[in-house]
């Protein structure tokens, strides 16, 4: 059988997992794909990769995808999420021995509402925060946490781009307060002694989209069928994953020098959701810590697209309408359907639901019938309503 | 705008950094500075206030200049990634060569187009050079490893170099393996048994 060749572009995180388990392990093989995954070092150039035709598909921050389609940035490209790579998996740290000054305590790590109040008193004047990118669901949550509206409202946040590599030296130096960082690299500055960490992204909200597997819709309309077995070579490899029995195996590919080239005992922290928080070795079990597979993480929600619009409208001022047209078509529920129908894969019978409506696990109607779907919840409560949600949306209490 | 145009390069590699600069140099009359920190780049930028940054694609720092692009802050200059769509191939080109463009927006292609045509032609050149002394260091370990092997295989087994190195040969051909392999093989075995 010829294999198809596929140029995918990946930054070299613990989420982008499913694209090199997918190759590694052979399910892309079985789909009669040949995966040439290509390591980057910034989004901006997975983009351009992408926008040029380089690549076929990406790993891509959620909102950058979001973004993409609606021409921020001075660059409008329609970008396509076949699936959701990834739910969670960031981290949020302060310098190393300031947990403590900010009066935070171990015990506190999943606390989202103490530790904001805690960012928000203990700093004066703007609470400097490092993201890898400004369309992410680092910058968002962040913002969400803090119920800051926009850079220009005068919110108390002052939002920096450094790159995930230079983030523990931006900590250490004091360029920045905070960050907010995917893993390994939360871990790594823990153990280079810079950093401590101080809560999970998955506890400001429980179930966030967090990287996509991006197509050019162009290439996408021109090649269905391939992208049809890429989106199954990926699900099936996050299923894989899932499994805790192929936990030690997926941290020693990761790990190895051709991808992340970090310790596997330190990616397997968010595998695991053993988190080591500080130098002390204080260890947390963040439950999602980071998720492939359960509770249909794979699945494209439209209305996850639409939270997305609405607070990189908040964040940038931009038209909150435009924003969710090209959001919601960004998301491909469709497609990720589709595919998987008729594979073993139990799919939701809708493609929207209240976002934020779980406090615990639920059966959602799908396919099969055997979908559990959440937690989902915010932090603070707040129920994200897609179809309602015309009005502007309360900034989260805090 | 009359006066020369400034620009500034991303690259933290000097040697790196002096190719393009010659190649900047020739190409026209500008005022070329070169940037090497990894970190606090947003703010070596507003110091210096270029009106072009070139960045090779493979710099984490891309998406801090990406950022600027977004700068809301009313004092701070417009900058724009350089995108021309009406010159499909000259971005196509700079994709190739692993350069991009950051400019002052408003800029016009005029100008920019020979300092991106200079850019692209020195990338090209520095990855082509970076790829042969890979290349070259690569192959000098490879010799290092076969010969430390061989002389394994002399001292143990008391054959000349030539018959040292025809076994290692031999047994990289039978097993289908190269013969670095073979060599980097026997020597972890050593160390294991001894």
């Amino acid at each position: 059988m010829t294999l198809t060749t596929l140029d995918i572009g990946y930054v070299p995180l613990v989420d982008a997992a499913p694209l090199i388990i997918a190759r590694e392990m052979g399910f892309a093989t079985e789909e009669g794909l040949n995966l040439v995954l290509h390591r980057e070092a910034s989004w901006a150039t997975i983009r351009d990769r992408l926008v040029w035709g380089q690549y076929q598909a990406a790993h891509m921050l959620a909102p950058m995808a979001v973004a993409l389609s609606a021409g921020m940035g001075g660059i409008t490209v329609a970008v396509d999420a076949l699936s959701v790579l990834s739910v969670n998996g960031n981290m949020i740290g302060v310098r190393a021995g300031h947990a403590a000054r900010l009066n935070l305590t171990p015990a506190q790590f999943l606390d989202a509402a103490t530790v904001g109040r805690a960012l928000k008193r203990g700093i004066s004047g703007k609470l400097r925060v490092g993201v890898p990118f400004p369309f992410s669901m680092h910058s968002l949550l962040f913002h969400y946490l803090l119920g800051d509206a926009s850079p220009e409202s005068g919110g108390v946040l002052d939002v920096v781009t450094v790159p995930p590599p230079y983030m523990a030296d931006a900590i250490a130096a004091g360029d920045i307060d905070a960050f907010c960082v995917g893993e390994p690299w939360g871990s790594v500055a823990v153990e280079r002694g810079d950093a401590d960490l101080i809560l999970p992204g998955a506890a400001i909200w429980k179930f966030a989209p967090e990287k996509v597997l991006a197509c050019w819709r162009d290439w996408l309309e021109a090649n269905p069928d391939t992208a049809s077995a890429l989106l199954r070579a990926v699900w099936r490899a996050a299923r894989w994953i899932a499994d805790p029995a192929n936990t030690g195996v997926t941290a020693e590919i990761l790990g190895s020098a051709e991808h992340l080239n970090v310790p596997a005992e330190v990616i397997e922290r968010p595998l695991t959701g053993q988190i080591t928080i500080n130098a002390s070795g204080s260890i947390r079990n963040v439950p999602r810590c980071l998720e492939f597979f359960d509770g249909a993480a794979t699945f494209p929600w439209k209305s996850q697209a639409l939270w997305i619009a609405d607070a990189l409208s908040r964040q940038t001022g931009m038209d909150r309408q435009m924003l969710r047209d090209a959001a919601a078509g960004c998301f491909r529920s469709d497609l990720h359907r589709a595919a998987l129908t008729g594979i073993g894969a139990d799919l939701p019978g809708a493609s929207a639901k209240l976002e934020g409506a779980l406090s615990h696990p639920a059966e959602a109607g799908s396919t099969m019938g055997r979908l559990i779907l959440g937690p989902d919840s915010f932090f603070d409560g707040q129920i994200f309503e897609p179809v309602l949600s015309r009005t502007v949306l309360q900034t989260p209490k805090t | 705008m009359t006066d020369k145009l400034r620009i500034a390069v991303v690259e933290k590699d000097r040697d790196r950094a002096l190719m393009i600069i010659d190649g900047l140099r020739d190409a026209g009359d500008y005022e070329v500075t070169v940037i090497g920190d990894e970190t606090g780049l947003a703010r070596r930028i507003s110091q210096i206030a270029p009106d072009v940054v070139l960045v090779g694609l493979e710099n984490p720092n891309r998406d801090v200049l990406d950022a600027l692009t977004l700068a809301s802050n009313p004092t701070d200059r417009p900058v724009a990634m350089f995108v021309d769509r009406s010159d499909d191939q000259v971005m196509r080109s700079a994709i190739d060569a692993g350069v991009s463009a950051y400019v002052v927006d408003g800029l016009t292609r005029e100008r920019i187009r020979p300092v991106l045509l200079a850019a692209i032609a020195r990338f090209h050149m520095v990855s082509r050079l970076r790829a042969e002394l890979q290349a070259t260091k690569a192959a000098l370990e490879e010799r290092k490893t076969v010969d430390r092997a061989k002389g394994m295989l002399m001292k143990v087994r008391g054959i000349s170099e030539e018959e040292a190195y025809a076994t290692l040969r031999r047994t990289a051909m039978d097993q289908g393996k190269r013969l670095v392999d073979v060599a980097d093989a026997l020597i972890t075995a050593a160390a294991l048994l001894k």
